[in-house]
């Protein structure tokens, strides 16, 4: 399998405090489905936004699809996000637009014609559940509906690499394992999956998923070789 | 910022029309000015005043400096003198001054000059006047003026930038939270900084057109007023149709620094994120 991304030496500080993340190296393969943990604080969101590119490490070096985008000139960035989505434990929905709207936002922005738009979000809306919803604006829609308008609105360009941060955390136990479902039948479809989450249980439920550890901003588990379940060849 | 801009625009309009009035009316005085003069013929006798009109009528037209000769009625100065010395005048024993206006063919001190010294053997009490002498000093203040106007267009159009600059930053620091979304899922710069110039566009463009009318409504109702006094020099200031097409395109000037000014501020403002 090829590898999608690459840390290695990675450290990350914000100001002149000690350092968030350290000496953090670890790859992760195409159609791979990762699972990052740790402790509140341990660094998992600031290793997420490193992935997402809404940071830039103090050190060390990060490839993204084969590019050091360490080193990447800030105009070539966006063409990065584009190959990548991303689902926040707070959503960020845009408040003023509605559902329609906020999931067509990511293919507007890539510059599709309005023609083209209707048919994918038609269909997004459908695969997530929220077709008879799509006028709602954010507001009003339940908290599960509105992390599905962010998952729909994280997957409709087809990304490369699906990031959610702790996608679980505000939606009921059912909920969660419907959120689930949709992330493996994306994984299934190609898509590389990084789910940070508290939800230890949760990673028991995807076969072959991979899992991360964070501790103190030290990744525990550099190899990818702890599992949830463990995989036969690694157990050699 | 609508309210603003219709503000800012209503005055900017009322400025540019007074500016291009009184500019207008500089130009036309200075032209009536260029090279005119006149002959005044001060004799109490008026059968000597006439004699001497006559002679100098002959000589002026033989003069080489003079362009063009004509003898101002006797009825219109009365005419002009009826206002402050009353319609008994003409039967008075007033010795009304004879008045001849002349064109000269330059505005040069010496044509002037070479003038007076032909005409002065003829009687010690003919003087020449240049009109610049007594109307220059009105077409220079108004020229003052004229400028003053675009000086403070150009304090009114900065006042604008900075009133767009302003809401531009609040705006853009209100939306923060969508910027950064639309950043992580690939928006450019400057797809975002065109959202931010679309919103301020529309902004300016009901706000501009707002104090276009306002202001368009007040010229009218000055011209109006302008035209009732009669004098000459008051409707001078008036506005030609091409000055006309200069107002209505402020508005479009507005609309087009808002915009410019946003993208601007917006696209210094995304520089500074990642």
């Amino acid at each position: 399998m090829s590898s999608i991304v690459q840390f290695e030496n990675v450290g990350l500080r914000y100001g002149l405090g000690s350092e968030t993340l350290s000496d953090v190296s670890f790859s992760l393969h195409a159609g791979g489905f990762y699972f990052l943990t740790g402790a509140s604080g341990a660094g998992k969101t600031s290793l997420l936004k490193l992935l997402y590119l809404a940071q830039r490490p103090s050190r060390g070096v990060i490839r993204l699809f084969n590019e050091d985008v360490v080193t990447l000139p800030r105009k070539r960035l966006p063409g990065f996000r584009r190959r990548i989505g991303v689902v926040f434990q707070d959503f960020r929905l845009v408040p003023h637009l509605s559902t329609y709207d906020n999931i067509a936002l990511p293919l507007r922005v890539s510059g599709m014609m309005e023609s083209e738009i209707a048919a994918p979000v038609a269909e997004m809306l459908g695969w997530v559940g929220l077709a008879d919803r799509a006028d709602a604006r954010p507001a009003t829609l339940s908290g599960g509906e509105q992390q599905r308008v962010a998952i729909a609105r994280a997957v409709i360009g087809r990304p490369e690499i699906l990031i959610a941060d702790e996608p679980t955390g505000n939606v009921d136990p059912d909920m969660a394992d419907r959120l689930l479902t949709l992330f493996e039948a994306l994984n299934k479809l190609g898509t590389t999956l990084v789910v940070a989450t508290h939800d230890i249980p949760l990673i028991g439920k995807v076969a072959g998923a991979h899992m991360m550890r964070l501790d103190r901003g030290r990744l525990q588990d550099p190899t990818g070789a702890l599992r949830y379940p463990p995989r036969r060849s690694d157990m050699k | 910022m609508p309210w603003v801009i219709a503000i800012m625009m209503f005055l900017t309009v009322l400025m540019a029309a007074a500016g291009l009035g009184l500019f207008h009316a500089a130009q036309l005085l200075s032209r009536d000015l260029a090279g005119g003069a006149t002959v005044q013929v001060i004799e109490a006798d008026a059968v000597s005043r006439q004699d001497t009109v006559a002679r100098l009528k002959q000589v002026l037209a033989r003069a080489p400096e003079v362009a063009k000769v004509e003898i101002v009625p006797e009825s219109t100065l009365l005419d002009q003198l009826r206002p402050w010395l009353g319609d008994d005048l003409a039967s008075s024993d007033l010795p009304v001054p004879a008045l001849i206006d002349v064109q000269l063919r330059s505005d040069a001190p010496q044509v002037l000059a070479s003038l007076r010294s032909r005409i002065a053997p003829i009687s010690a009490g003919v003087r020449v006047e240049p009109h610049a002498k007594f109307l220059g000093p009105l077409s220079g203040l108004m020229r003052s003026l004229a400028w003053l106007a675009a000086g403070i267009i150009l304090l009114m159009a900065i006042a604008t930038g900075a009133v767009v600059i302003l809401a531009a930053r609040g705006a853009h620091d209100s939306h923060r939270a969508t910027i950064d979304v639309l950043h992580l899922m690939g928006a450019t710069d400057v797809q975002i900084a065109r959202l931010f110039q679309r919103r301020m566009a529309l902004d300016a463009l009901f706000g501009g057109t707002l104090g276009f009318a306002g202001a368009v409504a007040v010229i009218l109702i000055v011209a109006q007023r302008l035209k009732s006094t009669g004098s000459d020099i008051v409707q001078s200031i008036a506005l030609p149709g091409e000055t006309w097409l200069l107002l209505a395109a402020l508005p479009i000037a507005g609309v087009g620094l808002a915009m410019l000014t946003a993208r601007m501020t917006v696209l210094t403002a995304l520089e500074r994120q990642l």
